[in-house]
């Protein structure tokens, strides 16, 4: 079983800048890692690897300095690490991401053998969009499993998969065939540790380093910021609440009524809307 | 990857000219697409609805509702519906193969449904069926895809102007999908305003054959777990929600804001460390990476106020906050402030408001 896993390197907080003039998001000296909810695909991977054979490969697409993320996976157990950069690739929307990420994957399934499973994490923290991981699977016309809390079975053989997923006020269970592409909901899992060992590997283990060349990119205007179909016109600060906060001074009086008191001569209807409420209580 | 480019990107994003080619210039009118699961509808289709109504209205063009379902009287009520919230017409792709949602058949019913009928402008709302059918559409069709909106626009060229938070929420973009279409966005629940629904018995109905049957779709639904706990799915739509956060301390005095909550009978919630403790479940966390919640009173005890908290609570209409520290950034949005020990002020509050609400009082305050 051939299982990759598309991990992605973020900034570690939201003390951000913006470049002035491309109004994109400048990461220098902002400390990174591993975007959280990727770490549950990852282990759900490596899961199942461990019970079923075969391998993992993580891929992620970003700057050369994503190394240390790929690396990191290594030492939790992952057998092969790829890294697609590449001054093409930069600007890309989730619509462009997916392209490469796709491309990549296809060249992976060519040279290490084609995957059963593309997992992805739910979202990135800092894009928070939950495109990529669709986006990846329709490029390949996999089959696609969002939000998955517990994969329940796999049947190899029969080329079958059980999940659970999260859907709108319940949970799905689904029956679908491989190859899928699964993107992992948080919390799912307990995220193993890396080991001593794997750290000495993974220290010494080749992170194999594709440019779109490299991928197969056949059509590169398909990448980065030429191949993104949303642009990016502004951004800006949200503009802060020009009144402050009215402080409630209990004055020598039970500063839970003096609170009370005061919401009420906010919002005087409010009174009557809480005692509809109430009532049902 | 969107750090810039070396070299420099030619001329930055903002430069970039719309060239519509002849093909997408075709593509006209506003299409919401109508979230009904098992029966249901989605409320933020209707909250979508207004947005769409308004963007309809300036550009002159109408405004339909995508209904897909199965074939019956839940979907064609759906329909109808959306005629009260705004809806000029309605395109139905009905058929028991669509009763329950996945993926496959939902994207060809809605790829399908755009390349006949050519919408400009595409809306969903951002939940786990949204997202999941949005992002699968956008690809399909290779176009641009909005996620999480805050605020919809159409600029001065008729173009979509699409505002979303980014990087946690402590920035803003807007965003524009220029060379293609449609123009595509998703919006998270509570965020836009619900519309006024005005009865409105008729409108037009276009039925689309989905050109699909059971065999063709692989996935198999094999049983649906409704959420046990039905009051958790209510908290983005609760009137009044009392949340805490770190300043509570223990597990134990979180049961502090549930009792409140109680005498309220408003919905419970928390910042996002409560979760990632584990004293509270993941779907009571509000904010950027939680709900969105639009109460008409939000309680906050022992809650800084960091940005990603703030982008779930914005459109409450009264922001109480409780918080020991006078410079906690929480009292730069909040409406009323106390500065106080929550662990302390909340018992007091739970039992003085329950005085205040009791039948005993109302009756006094009626006569
Ligand atoms: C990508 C990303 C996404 C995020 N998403 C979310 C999200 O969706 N929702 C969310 O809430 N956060 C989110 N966060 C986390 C957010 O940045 C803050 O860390 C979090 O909101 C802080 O929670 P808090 O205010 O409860 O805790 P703290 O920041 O620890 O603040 C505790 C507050 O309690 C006050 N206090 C202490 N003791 C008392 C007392 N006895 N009585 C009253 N007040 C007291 C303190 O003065 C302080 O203001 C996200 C962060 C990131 C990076």
């Amino acid at each position: 079983m051939h299982i990759v896993v598309c991990i992605k390197q973020v900034p570690d907080s939201a003390q951000i800048r913006v470049h002035p003039v491309t109004n994109t998001i400048m990461r220098q000296g902002v400390p990174t890692i591993i975007n959280p909810y990727d770490l549950f695909a990852l282990e759900e991977a490596l899961r199942l690897r461990d019970k079923f054979g075969g391998e993992v490969t993580v891929l992620t697409m970003g700057p050369p300095s994503a190394e240390d993320s790929l690396r990191k996976a290594l030492t939790f157990g992952a057998d092969r690490a790829v890294l697609l950069t590449d001054r093409f690739f930069a600007g890309a929307d989730t619509l462009a991401t997916s392209y490469a990420l796709a491309s990549a994957i296809r060249k992976i399934g060519a040279t290490y053998g084609e995957p059963d499973i593309v997992f992805t994490g739910k979202q990135t923290i800092d894009g928070d969009t939950a495109q990529v991981g669709p986006g990846i699977c329709k490029r390949l016309d996999f089959l696609q499993l969002t939000y998955v809390s517990k994969v329940a079975s796999l049947d190899l053989a029969g080329r079958s998969i059980e999940v659970e997923r999260r859907s709108e006020g319940g949970v799905q269970v689904l029956r679908s065939r491989l190859p899928c592409l699964i993107t992992m909901l948080e919390g799912t899992n307990e995220v193993r540790r890396g080991t001593m060992l794997n750290a000495l590997t993974a220290a010494r283990a080749e992170v194999v380093k594709w440019s779109a060349q490299d991928a197969g990119v056949e059509d590169i205007s398909k990448c980065g910021l030429r191949g993104s179909p949303t642009v990016v016109k502004r951004v800006f600060a949200p503009t802060a609440r020009s009144e402050k906060a009215v402080v409630v001074e209990p004055a020598g009086r039970p500063p839970a009524e003096a609170l009370i008191d005061e919401i009420f001569k906010l919002r005087p209807k409010l009174e009557a809307d809480m005692f509809e409420l109430a009532r049902g209580f | 990857m969107s750090q810039p480019a070396k070299p420099a990107p030619p001329a930055g994003r903002a430069n970039a000219k719309k060239e519509l080619s002849e093909h997408f210039k075709q593509y006209k009118h506003v299409w919401v697409f109508v979230e009904q699961e098992r029966g249901h509808v989605h409320p933020v289709s209707w909250e979508l609805m207004g947005s769409g109504r308004r963007l309809a209205d300036k550009l002159g063009v109408e405004l339909a509702a995508v209904v897909i379902g199965p074939a019956g009287e839940a979907t064609s009520a759906a329909a109808a519906e959306a005629f009260c919230y705004g809806a000029d017409l309605a395109y139905i792709v009905a058929d028991d193969v669509l009763t329950d949602y996945r993926n496959e058949s939902y994207t060809k019913a809605l790829t399908d449904l755009v390349n006949t009928y050519k919408p400009e402008i595409l809306l969903l709302g951002a939940t786990t069926l949204g997202r999941d059918l949005a992002g699968a559409v956008a690809t399909t069709l290779l176009t641009g895809l909005t996620a999480d909106c805050t605020e919809l626009e159409v600029d001065a060229d008729n173009s979509l102007a699409a505002t979303r938070p980014t990087f946690g929420g402590s920035l803003l973009c807007t965003i524009y999908t220029l060379n293609f279409r449609p123009q595509m966005a998703t919006v998270r629940p509570r965020v836009m305003e619900m519309p006024e629904r005005v009865e409105k018995p008729v409108g037009r109905i276009i039925e689309f054959p989905l050109g699909m049957v059971e065999d063709d779709i692989v996935t198999k639904i094999l049983a649906f777990v409704p959420d046990r706990d039905k009051a958790t799915s209510n908290l983005a739509y609760a009137d009044i929600v009392v949340a805490g956060g770190m300043g509570l301390n223990s597990m134990e005095n979180f049961q502090l804001v549930r009792q409140l909550a109680g005498v309220l009978g408003a919905e419970y919630g928390c910042s996002r460390p409560l979760v990632q403790k584990g004293w509270v479940s993941a779907d009571r966390q509000i904010g950027q990476t939680g709900k969105t919640i639009r109460p008409k009173l939000y309680i906050a005890a022992g809650i800084s106020g960091a940005i990603q908290h703030r982008v779930g609570v914005d459109g409450a209409d009264l922001i109480v906050a409780i918080n020991t520290d006078k410079n906690a950034p929480i009292f730069d949005f909040a409406h009323l402030a106390i500065v106080t020990d929550a662990i302390r002020l909340l018992p007091a509050l739970t039992e003085a408001f329950r005085k205040r609400l009791s039948p005993h009082t109302r009756d006094r305050i009626a006569s």
